[in-house]
């Protein structure tokens, strides 16, 4: 088996600060793995380049094989449509906000050439049903959503094209806490059934217990520690990521 | 000194009819696709056709004869002033017979009468980019038309069927030029795109205030953009011509008085006057 998405010392600086440095992981065909670290640790940083946002200064990025960083416009383009999704925090920047649910969901479908409206709508209202939209508010438009269902269209939106590869920065971040459980238990229901691989950038050392196969613990641009989550969250070898455990509320 | 002599031919410089006729041969080497130019201010207010004045402007030569509608009639305010300022500045000779005008300049139609190869087509644009309203991004809307990518032209036409059960769409509908370029035929009639289709005569658009010119070179294929189970219709009020009875044109709606009533007469006044005559 190889893996499916391989990264090499990848850097990345802004002017003489780095944002992230050295970085490098081997994730495989239906891992799930989480980025924790504080603010500022270069998380986001890390995720932008490897889904193609930033260009990186230095390393290596292979997706299935293929070098991402060498890849022209419209090739990263259609990787990025394709085979690749990428979930924002802000539901608000991966949405359409003046385009209908069904709009926003198709659009993935007609970018890659899809042209007949009634599949088109059918495809559409079978993945609302899937992250718990109600069928009729198909032709309403994300401004009209709750900000969970926001993010769950915002999902749906990505997942419609039956992706390999999903980057997700904070999925969980800015909804309430009984809106997060219902999304993430959503999340891992699909990741498990699609056989997704996903790497999930977050704070929250909940999202990563529940979610993430390997864990990778960030701080100052460079990765710390790695490890099974489990192994990492319940023995800590690393002094930041002792500090991050046990920062954690317990109610 | 006349009027004639106060001005410049065609009232533009000569260095700006270069650098307009440069970009026309942009535009025409490339169908389809948007190329900037230097708009200059003309002595009228941006929407009353600047951009389209300034091409007229740049192909005018001393033999040609000007026809100018605006939404296919010959006598109303933009047509009348724009002939006018012509006559005034280049001297040219004007006509409202299509099939008499070297060139034609207008405004939101494409006349009836078919156009043949000697002629040229300007139109009036307002807004020149057909993605302008989905991403309002200029650095954007560029690279997708770089890339081709023009999944999001098809999101619109997805929400009209979505909101009213059929593409509503009824003027500036984009259509796709040669396979590649999607344009904004600027705001004619959707019932005016299968004339752009292969069509003999040349056909220019310009933008004043935007400041950019495309073109579509004689017999050039032009789609119109549709889903495979609602395709393209080019739609027209359901009436003949309450003038001329005229069945296969263009109709206005002309509300008569405020006891609801309205006829129905061709948009193309100089086609729906030449039936008359024929009828006489």
């Amino acid at each position: 088996m190889t893996p499916l998405f391989s990264v090499r010392g990848l850097e990345k600086r802004y002017g003489a600060r780095i944002g992230c440095t050295g970085i490098g992981f081997d994730l495989w065909p239906g891992e799930v793995m989480g980025i924790v670290g504080e603010s500022g640790s270069g998380k986001s940083t890390l995720l932008s380049c490897l889904a193609g946002h930033l260009p990186p200064d230095r390393g290596e990025v292979i997706y299935d094989g293929r070098d991402v960083l060498a890849m022209s416009e419209p090739e990263r383009r259609m990787l990025a449509r394709t085979d690749w999704a990428f979930v924002h925090q802000n539901p608000r920047d991966g949405l359409r906000m003046a385009v209908s649910a069904g709009g926003n969901v198709g659009e993935r479908l007609m970018a890659v050439g899809a042209r007949h409206y009634g599949d088109i709508r059918e495809t559409a209202t079978d993945w609302l049903g899937r992250v718990e939209i109600a069928s009729d508010r198909i032709d309403d438009r994300p401004s009209a959503f709750s900000g969970g269902m926001q993010q769950r269209l915002q999902i749906a939106r990505n997942l419609v094209t039956g992706p390999r590869l999903v980057f997700m920065d904070e999925p969980t971040g800015g909804l309430d806490v009984s809106v997060q459980a219902r999304l993430l238990d959503l999340l891992r229901g699909l990741v498990r059934r699609m056989g997704l691989s996903a790497i999930i950038v977050t704070h929250d050392l909940a999202v990563v217990r529940l979610l993430a196969d390997r864990l990778m613990v960030m701080k100052g641009g460079e990765c710390v520690e790695t490890g099974l989550t489990d192994q990492v969250l319940d023995d800590p070898q690393h002094a930041y990521t002792q500090l991050l455990v046990s920062s954690v509320l317990q109610v | 000194m006349t009027a004639m002599d106060a001005y410049n031919f065609a009232y533009l410089d000569e260095d700006t009819k270069r650098m307009i006729r440069r970009a026309l041969l942009k535009a025409v080497a490339i169908p389809g696709y948007q190329v900037p130019f230097a708009s200059r201010e003309m002595p009228m207010p941006y929407g009353w056709g600047t951009g389209g004045v300034q091409v007229t402007a740049a192909c005018l030569t001393p033999d040609d004869r000007l026809k100018v509608i605006d939404q296919g009639a010959d006598d109303t305010t933009n047509a009348v002033s724009i002939r006018r300022f012509f006559q005034r500045t280049a001297g040219v000779e004007v006509t409202e017979e299509t099939e008499d005008a070297t060139i034609i300049q207008t405004r939101h139609r494409i006349p009836e009468a078919p156009l043949q190869e000697r002629q040229i087509m300007v139109f009036q644009v307002p807004i020149p980019e057909p993605l302008r309203f989905l991403e309002p991004r200029e650095t954007e809307t560029r690279r997708m038309h770089a890339l081709a990518d023009y999944g999001l032209m098809q999101v619109k036409l997805y929400e009209d069927i979505a909101r009213h059960g059929r593409i509503a769409t009824a003027y500036a509908y984009p259509v796709r030029v040669e396979g590649r370029y999607v344009m904004d035929p600027s705001p004619i009639p959707k019932f005016d795109n299968p004339k752009l289709d292969d069509s003999p005569a040349l056909m220019l658009f310009g933008a004043g205030r935007e400041q950019r010119i495309y073109a579509l070179p004689p017999y050039t294929r032009v789609e119109s953009l549709d889903f495979d189970d609602h395709p393209f219709v080019a739609s027209k009020a359901d009436h003949a011509c309450d003038i001329c009875g005229a069945t296969e044109s263009y109709l206005d709606e002309v509300i008569t008085d405020d006891q609801g009533g309205r006829i129905f007469v061709c948009s193309d006044t100089a086609f729906c006057r030449s039936r008359q005559e024929d009828r006489q």
